[in-house]
Order: C-alpha cells, then sequence, then structure tokens
C-alpha cells in the first residue's frame, strides 16, 4: 500500500494503480477525453495533466503510476494552466456547431470546455474540414471534422470487439478516424463506439436528428432480447421510445450493450404494431373492442374444451415474455384444466422436460464463469447468440482463460481458442462423448454411460485435458445444443463430464427469460419452482399432433418453432389460434382468428430472469401504444371472465409475489437430469445447421429497420464446406435447392470451410427459410 | 494479386520476426507491393496502393485491413496516390535549402513543366518534396521511385538524370 | 562522401575504396576482435558492461544518456526473450552520420551489437533504418548475410554456446520514428506513435520484452571500447564526455560533411575542417545539434567547443552533433518556417498540442514570413509553444517549440521587422 495525497487529502492505495483511479477512488473528478476505464490507455488527449510535487512538468492522470508519498494537485494553477492550454488546442479545429450537434447537451467537450475553455479563440487560421465516412446502418460518422482523436472508437474495435475495424490513418493534424476503405463496422456491440465517442463525431444514426439530448427521460429497464440480462437506459418523449443506452451493471453487461440491445428500439415503434384488439371473421379482419374479443377468446376456448376435451387446447408461450406473464399464462392453463404448455418453443428433444429436476441455467454467476481457468462451449454460435457474453469471454483470454469450442462451424471467434472440434450435428454426441471418454482415463474414473463408439481424437483430448487441469472450469451448452434432438444426451454428458472433471455445467440461455420461463412453471412437466403439476405435453408434441386450438403468447410461432414447417401447418388445421401479441405480423394474421394487443416490455412492468437465475424487475417506460394492454392484466381478465379463481391483481408484483410464495428461485436452479444417457454413434446423413439469426432472434429485432439493414441481417444462404460442394457435384456462387420434407427453398450457394463436413447451413426464423422443416435434420440440396 | 517473386520477398520478411510478431512484416510487405505496382502499372493509378492491393497484403500478412491502412498512410514513402513512372523526391528540408535543395526541386518543375505536387501530362514524372533523407552532407539530394538516392543535384547533373530516365 | 579527420569509427576506413565495408575488409582492421576477446576469456556479461561504463560513451542519438548505465537497465536475469535494437532511423534535419556508418562500415555496427546481445543476455536483434537510405538498408542486409555465412551471426557463434540473431527492418518515412519508442511500434508493424512512459523499454520494449535502443554510432563505437579499453576510448575526449564524435556539417560551408573529432574541439576549428564559409560569406548563425536544438548566433558559437557541457551551457544542445550553418543571405523567418513546416508535417498526430499545436505554429510562421503577419503574433507563438513543450507523450513538441523560442529570440528584430512593414529585412537567399 502507498500513501499519497492528492489535493490535500491523504489517500492509501494500491501499488500499480494510476492517478486517476486514485483519484477516483478520492471522489475527485479529473477531466479526461481519451481516458476510459475499459480500453488500454492511450494519454493522448492530454486533459488528465495534473500536478505532480517534483515532476518538472504536468503528467498526464491516467497514464502515471502512483509512487509512495507522491502529491498530486488536479487544481493547481500549473495543472489548470495545462489543462486550459489542451481545451484551447481541442476547440482550434472543432466546429462550433453545437445548435445542430446530436451531441449537444451531452458532449464532453462542451462540458468540459464551459469549465477550460476560453470565451473567445485565440485561433485566426482557417478550420480543418474532414470528410464524412460511412460506418453502415447504425452509426454515423457523417461529422468527423468534429473528431478529437482520442482514439477510443479504435481501441473499442480493436480490444472489446476483438477486431479492429476503425482506424486513425494518416499522421499529424490530416489524422483521420475510419473505417477500412469501402468497408463498414460489422461489429456486433459496435453501437458502444457512439457512447465512447466523447464529441459528436460518432452519433446514432437512427437516432440522428431525432430530439436533443435534455428533452428525453431516462427510464432504467432490461433487455429483452438474449439471456445475458443486460441492463438498459431507455430514453423515452413524448411516450415514445427514442434511444436505448446501457445501464452499467459490472456483474453482467459492464457499460456496454450489443447492438440488438440498443438498436432494437426502432421495432417498437414499428407499423406493425397492433394497436386494436382484432378478429377475424368470413376470413376478414375486423377490428373490435376488448370486451368483444375477450368473449370471443372465452368463447373459443369453452368450444374447444367442449367439443374436443382440454387436451386439444396447447399454450405457446415465447421466452421472451415477463416471469409475471408467463406464471398467469400457465396459471390460466392449469386452472382451466389444459397441461400442455411450454416456452422452450425450440427445443426439439422432448426428453429433456422429463428428466429436468429445476430450471436449466448457466450453473454458475456470469461473473464465475468468466473467472474460469478453462471453459467448454458446446453448440454455441456465440457471436450471434449472446453477442456481449462472447466478448466478456474474450476478454477472459486475454487475462488466461483456455476457450475450448465443440460446434458445427468453425466460427471466427476473435479470439484465441485453446482446441476445438468442429463436426456435423450429428456428431455432436459422439465429440462430447470423446471428451468424457478422455476426461475418465485423465481422472481415472469411471461412467455408467457407453462410449465405445467414442474414439477420441487429439483435440477432445487437448479439450478434456484443459478441462481437468484448471482449478475451475465450466461446460456451457448454447442453443444449437439447446435446440439439438439429442439435447438430454448432450446435457447428459455435460454433466458426466461434470462430475468427472468438477467443472460446472449448464446451458446460456437463448432468450431473455428462459430460465423465468421455467422458474415460472411454463414446463409441461413442472409447475411454478419445480411445483408439481399434472403433466402436459411440450412444444414438439403439440405441433406434431396438433391441437384444435392454440394460445400464442408473444410468438411469432413461424419463426420461434424448431419446425416452422410444421408449427405453420399446425395453426392452420387449428378452431382457433389465439394470439396475444404486440405485432400483427403477416402469418399471423393468416393463420390466427383473434388477435389481443399486448405491451411489449417497454409498456409494461416485469420481470426477466437471466442465465445466471437473477431476476430483475423493470417498469414500463411508456403507456401502452393505442389500446394495446400489458399482459398480465390480459391474462388476469381472461381468467376472470373463465371464472378461475386467483386471478384478482392489482400490479405485476402481486403476481410476482404470489410466483415467489411458492419458494426460492436460486434453490430451484438445477441443471441435473434424473438419468443420463447418450447413443453416441455418429451418423453420417447430409443433416442441417439451423441457427437463429442475430436480428431474427424474437418480435421486436425483427422490425428493427436499422439491424435490418446490417451485413448480419443480410438474406440467407446455403453454406457447405468446399470439399462437400465438389462430393455433391455443386457449384458454389449459383444458387442451389434445399429441401426437408415437401418444401423447397431456392438459395445462393455459399463455400465456406467453417462448415462442418456432412452438414448444410442455412439459417432458421427467416422469412425466406421458414418453408424448411427442423434446425437440425436431414436435408436434401441440389443444384438450383 | 501479387507475383510469386513478390510473395516469396514478404515470406522473407515474415520470417525476420518471431511467428506471433508477424504484423511486424506489414512495412516491407507493403513496400514489396507498392514496388511491384509500380514496376508493373502502365498509368499513374495501377502505379500506387490501393484498396485491393493493401487488403490482401494485410490478409496475407493476417492483419486487419484497417490496420494496415494505418501504416500505409501513416508513413510517407507508400504511393496513396496516381504516381508517374518516376517519382522525383527532392529534400527541400533547412540544411539541404541551404545547399540549393529547394532551388533543385524549382529547376526540375520548371524543366518538367510542373509544380511541387504534380505529374506531367505523359504519366511519366512525378515531383515531390521530402523531409529529411539523413544525407544533407549530399544536398541537393533526390531520390528517384523512394529507393535510389542521387547526391549532389547540380543543374547539370539534374539535366543528366533526368535524360537517362526514359 | 564523407570527410573523416580520425577517431574511433572510421579508423583505417578508407571510404574511397569500393569494398571498404566487406567483411573482409573489417577483418583486416581489427574487426570482430572485441567479439572474440569476450568469447575466448569468457569475459562476464557485467565486465562488458563496466567497460562501457569506464569509456564514457554517451548515446549519440542526441540525448547523451550514458550507454553503459543504460545497458545496466536491462534485466539480464529476465527468463524470456529480450532485445537489442539499433536506432538507425536518422531523420533530425542536419543529421547523416549513420548512413556514413551503415555504408562504409556496417560490420562495427554488427559486433557492437552482438557484443550488447551478449552483454545484456539477448538472442536477437534488430537495426532499424531509415527508409529514405533504402541503398544502405540494402547493403546492410548484404553485411547480415556476410556475417552469418562466416558463422559470426545465429545459433552458436564461433562455435561456442552464445547465440545472436541480427535483423534490418526498415522505416518509409516518418521522422518520428528516430524517437526510440516510436520506433518500437514502427518495428512491431504498427504506426510510429511513441509510448508513453513508464514503463521504459528497458522493461517493456519489443514485443513487451526487456529492450535495449541506442544510436547506430554508440553501438560501432563498442568494438573499439572492447578492444583497446574504455579507458582509451574516454582518453579520446574530454571527462564526462569520452571519445570521439562524429559531427555532421551542412548548410553554408565549403565541404559539408561527416567528421570524427574529439569531444571539446572548438567550433572554429570544426568550421575550418569544413573549409570554412562557403563564398566567404560572413557566418550568421548555426543549430548546433540538429534542427530541434535551439539556434545560436554565430559569434556565440566561435567562441564554444564542441561537446555536450559546452553547448549545454550556452543555451544549446549537442544533440546528435548535426552542425547546420547559416550565413548572412538568410532570412530567419523563412528559416523558422520551413522548419516549422517539418514539425507540422512529423507530428505522428497523437497528442492533441502537438498535433495541433505544429499546424498552429507554422501557419502563424508561414503568414509572418509572407508579409501577413499581425500585432501580436510573436506573443501568440511564445503562448502556443508554451502550451506545448512539455505537454505529450514524446519530444516532437519540444523539438517544434525550441527553434521557434530560439530563433525568435536571437533574431527578433528580423520578426518584428516583416510584422511591421510586411516586408524582410533581409532579402532572403537559400544559397
Amino acid at each position: 500500500m502507498l500513501e499519497i495525497e492528492i489535493d490535500g487529502k491523504k489517500l492509501t492505495v494500491n501499488q500499480g494503480i494510476t492517478i486517476m483511479d486514485a483519484a477516483h477512488t478520492a471522489g475527485t473528478h479529473i477531466p479526461h477525453f481519451c481516458y476510459h476505464k475499459k480500453l488500454s490507455i492511450a494519454a493522448n488527449c492530454r486533459m488528465c495533466l495534473v500536478e505532480v510535487e517534483k515532476a518538472p512538468k504536468p503528467l498526464p492522470a491516467c497514464a502515471t503510476p502512483v509512487t509512495d508519498g507522491m502529491k498530486v494537485h488536479t487544481a493547481s494553477p500549473l495543472a489548470k494552466k495545462a489543462q486550459a492550454g489542451v481545451m484551447e488546442f481541442l476547440l482550434i479545429n472543432h466546429p462550433l456547431d453545437c445548435p445542430i450537434c446530436d451531441q449537444g447537451g451531452e458532449c464532453q467537450l462542451q462540458d468540459l470546455a464551459v469549465g477550460y475553455g476560453n470565451s473567445s479563440s485565440r485561433y485566426q487560421e482557417e478550420k480543418r474540414a474532414v470528410v464524412g465516412k460511412d460506418m453502415g446502418p447504425l452509426v454515423s460518422a457523417e461529422e468527423m471534422s468534429r473528431c478529437i482523436h482520442c482514439t477510443r472508437c479504435v481501441r473499442f474495435t480493436e480490444e472489446i470487439g476483438g477486431y479492429q475495424e476503425i482506424g486513425m490513418a494518416n499522421r499529424s493534424e490530416f489524422s483521420e478516424i475510419l473505417p477500412f476503405l469501402g468497408k463498414t463496422v460489422n461489429s456486433e456491440i459496435s453501437g458502444n463506439v457512439i457512447d465512447l465517442c466523447p464529441v459528436g463525431a460518432l452519433t446514432s444514426k437512427p437516432f440522428r436528428y431525432a430530439t436533443r439530448a435534455w428533452e428525453l427521460s431516462r427510464r432504467k429497464s432490461v433487455s429483452p432480447h438474449d439471456g445475458l440480462g443486460s441492463n438498459l437506459i431507455v430514453q423515452v418523449k413524448q411516450n415514445q421510445v427514442m434511444r436505448v443506452l446501457p445501464l452499467e451493471n459490472e456483474d453482467i453487461n459492464e457499460c456496454w450493450i450489443a447492438d440488438r440491445d440498443r438498436f432494437s428500439y426502432e421495432g417498437l415503434n414499428s407499423a406493425e404494431r397492433l394497436q386494436k384488439p382484432m378478429i377475424k371473421f368470413d376470413g376478414k379482419w375486423h377490428e373490435t373492442d376488448w370486451q368483444t374479443a375477450l368473449d370471443y377468446v372465452v368463447k373459443g376456448l369453452n368450444g374447444v374444451a367442449n367439443d374436443h376435451g382440454k387436451d386439444a387446447i396447447g399454450f405457446l408461450a415465447s421466452p421472451h415474455s415477463t416471469t409475471e406473464e408467463l406464471y398467469l399464462a400457465q396459471k390460466l392453463a392449469r386452472s382451466f384444466g389444459v397441461n400442455n404448455i411450454d416456452a422452450a418453443l425450440r427445443r426439439s428433444d422432448k426428453r429433456v422436460a422429463a428428466a429436468q429436476q429445476g430450471a436449466l441455467w448457466l450453473g454458475s454467476s456470469i461473473v464465475e464463469l468468466l473467472a474460469a481457468k478453462s471453459v467448454l462451449m458446446v453448440g454455441s454460435t456465440q457471436r450471434q447468440e449472446q453477442p456481449l457474453l462472447a466478448s466478456r469471454l474474450r476478454q477472459s483470454v486475454k487475462k488466461g482463460m483456455a476457450l475450448n469450442v465443440i460446434h458445427t462451424s468453425d466460427d471466427e471467434l476473435l479470439t484465441r481458442i485453446n482446441a476445438k472440434l468442429i463436426v456435423s450435428p450429428l456428431a455432436l454426441v459422439n465429440a462430447l462423448a470423446q471428451v468424457l471418454k478422455a476426461a475418465v482415463e485423465i481422472k481415472s474414473a469411471s461412467t455408467t454411460l457407453d462410449l465405445s463408439a467414442a474414439n477420441v481424437g487429439a483435440e477432445a483430448r487437448a479439450i478434456a485435458d484443459s478441462l481437468c487441469a484448471a482449478e475451475s472450469a465450466a461446460i456451457v451448452l448454447g442453443n444449437v445444443a439447446q435446440h439439438h434432438p439429442a439435447f438430454a444426451e448432450l446435457l447428459s454428458l455435460a454433466q458426466e463430464i461434470g462430475r468427472v472433471t468438477g467443472a460446472r455445467f449448464g446451458i446460456a440461455a437463448e432468450a431473455a427469460n428462459s430460465v423465468g420461463a421455467d422458474i415460472a412453471g411454463v414446463n409441461p412437466q413442472r409447475g411454478p419452482l419445480g411445483k408439481t403439476v399434472s403433466a402436459g405435453i411440450g412444444v414438439s408434441e403439440m405441433l406434431a399432433a396438433p391441437r384444435k386450438a392454440y394460445v400464442l403468447l408473444n410468438s411469432e410461432i413461424e419463426a420461434d418453432a424448431y419446425n416452422s414447417q410444421q408449427a405453420v401447418a399446425a395453426m392452420k388445421q387449428a378452431a382457433t389460434v389465439i394470439a396475444l401479441t404486440a405485432f400483427k405480423g403477416e402469418a399471423l394474421l393468416d393463420y390466427a382468428d383473434v388477435l389481443l394487443p399486448i405491451a411489449p416490455f417497454s409498456e409494461t412492468a416485469g420481470s426477466f430472469v437471466n442465465m445466471e437465475g437473477k431476476l430483475q424487475p423493470f417498469n414500463g417506460v411508456v403507456r401502452p401504444l393505442g389500446e394495446t394492454r400489458p399482459a398480465w392484466k390480459v391474462l388476469r381478465v381472461l381468467g376472470n371472465m373463465l371464472n378461475l379463481s386467483g386471478f384478482d391483481f392489482n400490479s405485476a408484483e402481486d403476481v410476482r409475489a404470489e410466483l415467489l410464495a411458492h419458494g426460492d428461485i436460486a434453490a430451484a436452479l438445477n441443471n441435473q437430469l434424473t438419468s443420463v444417457a447418450a447413443n453416441v454413434v455418429a451418423d453420417g446423413t447430409l443433416v442441417r445447421i439451423g441457427e437463429v439469426p442475430m436480428y431474427q432472434a424474437d418480435a421486436i429485432c425483427r422490425r428493427a429497420e436499422s439491424l435490418q439493414k446490417t451485413a448480419a441481417a443480410a438474406a440467407p444462404v446455403i453454406a457447405l464446406n468446399p470439399q462437400d460442394i465438389a462430393k455433391l457435384g455443386l457449384e458454389a456462387g449459383q444458387p442451389a435447392i434445399v429441401s426437408q420434407g415437401e418444401a423447397e427453398v431456392r438459395l445462393q450457394l455459399v463455400a465456406d470451410a467453417a462448415v462442418a463436413a456432412g452438414a448444410v447451413r442455412v439459417a432458421a426464423a427467416h422469412p425466406a427459410t421458414q418453408a424448411l422443416g427442423g434446425l437440425f435434420e436431414p436435408i436434401q440440396i441440389k443444384r438450383g | 494479386m501479387l507475383s510469386a517473386q513478390s510473395l516469396a520477398k514478404i515470406d522473407r520478411e515474415l520470417a525476420k520476426y518471431p511467428a506471433d510478431q508477424f504484423r511486424s512484416a506489414i512495412m516491407g510487405a507493403l513496400r514489396i507491393a507498392l514496388v511491384e505496382r509500380r514496376e508493373t502499372g502502365n498509368t499513374p493509378e495501377e502505379r500506387c496502393l490501393n484498396a485491393d492491393v493493401i487488403e490482401f497484403v494485410a490478409n496475407y500478412v493476417g492483419i486487419p485491413p484497417v490496420a494496415a491502412y494505418e501504416v500505409a498512410t501513416f508513413y510517407n514513402m507508400y504511393d496513396m496516390k496516381p504516381v508517374g513512372k518516376y517519382k522525383l523526391t527532392v529534400c527541400t528540408n533547412l540544411p539541404c535549402a541551404l545547399q540549393g535543395g529547394v532551388n533543385a526541386a524549382h529547376y526540375i518543375g520548371e524543366k518538367l513543366g510542373i509544380g511541387i505536387g504534380e505529374t506531367t501530362a505523359d504519366g511519366k514524372f512525378t515531383l515531390l518534396e521530402g523531409e529529411c533523407m539523413g544525407a544533407c552532407g549530399d544536398a541537393p539530394v533526390l531520390l528517384v521511385n523512394n529507393h535510389k538516392m542521387c547526391s549532389f543535384m547540380t543543374r547539370e547533373a539534374i539535366d543528366k538524370k533526368l535524360a537517362e530516365l526514359e | 562522401m564523407a570527410v573523416f579527420v580520425n577517431g574511433v569509427i572510421f579508423e583505417g576506413v578508407d571510404t574511397a575504396a569500393p569494398d571498404c565495408w566487406r567483411l573482409e575488409a573489417y577483418m583486416a582492421r581489427g574487426g570482430y576482435q572485441a567479439l572474440k576477446k569476450i568469447l575466448d576469456n569468457k569475459i562476464p556479461q557485467e565486465d562488458v558492461i563496466a567497460e562501457v561504463k569506464n569509456s564514457g560513451l554517451r548515446g549519440r542519438g542526441g540525448a547523451g544518456f550514458p550507454t553503459g548505465l543504460k545497458w545496466s537497465f536491462m534485466p539480464r536475469s529476465f527468463p524470456g526473450d529480450k532485445y537489442v535494437v539499433c536506432n538507425t532511423d536518422e531523420g533530425e534535419p542536419g543529421t547523416f552520420k549513420d548512413r556514413d556508418i551503415i555504408v562504409y562500415n556496417p560490420h562495427a555496427l554488427i559486433e557492437g551489437m552482438i557484443i550488447a546481445g551478449y552483454a545484456m543476455g539477448c538472442k536477437a536483434g534488430y537495426n532499424y533504418i531509415h527508409g529514405e537510405i533504402f541503398e544502405a538498408y540494402e547493403l546492410f542486409e548484404e553485411a547480415l548475410d556476410e556475417a552469418r555465412k562466416a558463422g559470426l551471426l545465429g545459433q552458436n557463434i564461433l562455435g561456442t554456446d552464445f547465440s545472436f540473431d541480427l535483423f534490418a527492418h526498415h522505416g518509409y518515412g516518418a521522422y518520428i520514428c528516430g524517437e526510440e519508442t516510436a520506433l518500437l511500434e514502427s518495428l512491431e508493424g504498427k504506426k510510429g506513435q511513441p509510448r508513453f512512459k513508464p514503463p521504459f523499454p528497458a522493461s517493456f520494449g519489443l514485443y513487451g520484452k526487456p529492450t535495449t535502443i541506442n544510436n547506430t554510432e554508440s553501438f560501432a563505437s563498442v568494438p573499439f571500447i572492447i578492444r583497446d579499453g574504455g579507458q582509451k576510448f574516454l582518453e579520446a575526449g574530454k571527462p564526462n564526455n569520452g571519445g570521439t564524435k562524429l559531427f555532421s556539417i551542412s548548410g553554408h560551408v565549403n565541404r559539408p560533411g561527416n567528421y570524427e573529432i574529439p569531444l571539446g574541439t572548438p567550433f572554429a576549428t570544426l568550421l575550418e575542417m569544413a573549409g570554412g564559409m562557403k563564398d566567404g560569406k560572413k557566418l550568421k548563425a548555426v543549430i548546433p545539434g540538429g534542427s530541434s536544438a535551439p539556434v545560436l548566433p554565430g559569434e556565440v558559437m566561435m567562441e564554444l567547443t564542441m561537446d555536450y557541457d559546452s553547448i549545454s551551457k550556452a543555451g544549446s544542445m549537442l544533440g546528435s552533433g548535426a552542425v547546420i550553418v547559416m550565413n548572412e543571405d538568410v532570412c530567419m523567418v523563412k528559416a523558422l518556417e520551413r522548419l516549422a513546416y517539418f514539425y507540422h508535417e512529423e507530428s505522428c498526430g497523437q497528442c492533441t498540442p502537438c498535433r495541433e499545436g505544429t499546424g498552429w505554429l507554422y501557419k502563424v510562421i508561414h503568414r509572418i514570413a509572407n508579409g501577413e503577419g499581425r500585432d501580436g503574433d510573436l506573443e501568440l507563438l511564445e503562448s502556443v509553444g508554451n502550451n506545448m513543450a512539455g505537454r505529450t507523450i514524446c519530444a516532437l513538441a519540444d523539438a517544434a517549440v525550441f527553434p521557434v523560442r530560439s530563433f525568435t529570440k536571437h533574431f527578433r528584430n528580423e520578426f518584428e521587422h516583416l510584422i511591421t512593414h510586411k516586408k524582410a529585412l533581409v532579402d532572403h537567399k537559400w544559397c
């Protein structure tokens, strides 16, 4: 520990920290631009120059390590003169266009200029003009004359984004921040450079000229997209969401959010928002009032129940719904006598629900996962599924984590991979079994699983070595594993590897409330917090053996199901499809017959339980649009109209309190299956890799216009390993036809060495591919 | 994009550095690419570096293209703008100016009918002003195509040199 | 062409002979005997460093830091890679000594670097060569090949268990890479933007490993020091200013060139060696240590001796030993304008005060030189300069400010005259 003094205040600080760090602990603010706690130190803006006794010149607080006995003056005449001098230099070439600058009112340069600048300029020469740059649909770099060259954006893409997409070209005063010639910035977390830019050089393109910062109200919220549960600041004006920013939470999202979290709000203001209840009769849609619509729903449900029995009804809830909505949905269904309810809409393996003993989760906190010395990611298209978690894992790798991968595609993860096994979906189980077999050998342990068909390869051995050697290790199953028909086996194997090696194991929950859905009891076999219930059937059976009536909560089943072909067919044959939805999507209009407008996350109170089992409540940030109502209220009224008891809630908090009265969330998290099994024999059939594209993950982001213009939202293609293309006599760069069942889809064929042999990568959840069948099922391909 | 000979030269550059520090070779690799462009290009546009070449070289060396672009634009000997068959760079910094550097640059400009920073209409010569080349004792100093240094460039020497460059 | 009087590095070098740079010629001059002496006698590393300390050798790149002391900062027991790096990125206007070392005596540098590698326990070294002297770079590569073939570089040098390899890396037109941490960045394949220190290269240098960087002339002096002893080197100069030094004389003299002479030689003697003032014109001003050193009036210079202490006392610095001589026909505003343009052009663009300040200084001086000066411009220059100097990561901002301060101090009347009368006091002629 060192004794230092900042502005006369005595401090005891750790060795190795900088003056800036020390000042933070003392609550002393030192002006700065280039310094950022999560980025490397550049020390280039020079705004943080301070006086240090016995130093011959002012020193940058951000880069100068403290030494014992150091006496720092952050606001002495010398320090202030240095800071004012730097401010003058920053302003000489900065355009004074604050009145038309989007950053106005939240500009660090503007703020500090008030304190350190002069009222007039001594600079009488011509100001520099820098041409704007095109960074893509999300980040505007139109006004680069405003840039003060702090290089935060450059360092962000390189250090946090994992790949340098922005650079500072040229030198001297001709230095310019830019992406590579003709390229846009494509990082899935690119929007953070907007927050990092201390001036109005990099601004939000969708937000451009929309409003002034001081006209916005700031409300806290939680991201409704992936299972990380990033904390948000939602900014609103006149009852409309105008912008989304990160709310710092060191344990979850630090000070970042993914582009999906940031720009999806455009979907909330989409023209497809459903604003009034609608009923279809005589094949035509009619807007109606709530009472009529709810009467219609009650009549429909009672009618099907009377004519076909309650088992003919199925409830399908999106795991992007709030915990309260999910809890009430299952309460309504079960009170009414319907046991068929599920939220794991893309799960194809029904064996998991039967063997589950609790809600599936990460198996540790996010922070614990990131601190593990060895991690094995199984079946995860990380950067698409949980973009920010992927970034945080990269930071952990830099600090020494060994990251291992078993996956169906060798995607660029922008980090060092310790060992990897890239196999066809049909060989995933075998690959994981190899790791178990190797671990059993290393640890001289035993297992009841039959691993005779698993031949341990070098990579599997390396993965097992890594897991066994690490003092803390974790195995995480991603979306591909969770959607996979052999999810139960993958989970069983992870459990066994965990048992043998001591590693934690779990899943990276797909949606904002996947864990919450299990906790709330939206599971065909388990009630709220694991309460015993009469078992029903899950989504795969509800669609394979179609029901007469479906109730959809927040779901566009044509995009949310494992097998969209089957799902759409099931909807079309049903007597009634009741959709509680925020959007009137084309497919819904086709197969549903009543649409009830419910509030998206921004218009209702509720909570999400993230992948680590943390319940994060939030309030609505704007009033519900039009006649939209929060779904918990709709379900409450429906419960009453169906003459069910226990539907007298005054608030979402009441609903949550009733759920939590059943027990403790932490105690309800459990990844152990009652029995483990694994068929490790790999098959050689051509099989589909059907991942959900980043910006098709949920109904809101599907309608975010700017995200839909990004490279990541490009139309799906058929990607095959070049060897397979040759073997199958196909031609890359030409269209090809893939088919599953009756349906054929014609798309461009692309050669991609990253795709595992024997696999055909065709994205799911996209209108262009919704005619196809199961995500990881056999697929045929021919020339198109 | 680049010839086998150029790639072999880049490989030799790569071999100078530790295996995980291939990035160090980018300066040499860009220089090698530029030399090939100069030797094979038929027009001023074909003789300088462009996005395609920089991206190719960046990928070959294994660094992000924008990082290679930073390097190509930071060091001023990499030609990023169209350039004549013979790029003549005259040092006009103070020590050279005192020994005839500025006069030499003006003389060449007059002879070629171009100003500093310009290329002759036939695309043959580009005249540039340079900064210190570390050869002030030899002033006036002239670099032909970056690599060939011509010393003591009096008017007579300039006449002779220009006549040689056909 | 180079002119040498006597000394350490160029002792016995016949610069007129086309093969004087070759290994054979170097061997004939007693080359690689210092290395053999060390390897044959298994001289301990610390003894080699002590000998360099004894010599009083001070860094020849401009800063004048004692070389032996610098070597002793290297963590010799550090288990990982360590590097020696030579700075031949000579681009300080007026300096052209290192090119002559490489062109006429490259093996002295190679031998010096091998010895440095031995003394500091390094396995590899790099010589970073100024891009504009590309032919010298190619020649140095040839010299390296000669040394490799002769078993002087690579694995098990001269059959001992000492291994060391040396590579050449070229710059491509950036003055700033002469700054040692910018050089390291450039050597790593990045823009040459200086690093903030600490950490210093001795602990975090090339690729983040301990690294010692010396100037070409410093390394090239080492074989002499080891072979003939530090004492002999020290005696060649004067106390605290050991050895001989290469001075590069340019500007209005009859014989510009390099002169290797003992430190402490009077400037008047050096000027005489260089053939005196060209065309018999009057000496007006001298920049004694490269363009970044403050200019001194001719009459002041004529009283000084050429060593670190004497020049420093007069308010300038010996720097790299580049002596720029100006005669009475030079308009000092014009001269300063050219230097200001240079620093504006060469600022790396990283630190705000330098990126913005060098441009501001140049624009104001340019206006004054073109008869568009305004009242208050000189005070503005001084104030802008004060806001730049000492406020940046490296010394380029200071280097840009020193000439402004010294030119406007010693030749203020020329600036004032131009501002007031919109016309220069001196009818300027470059030469």
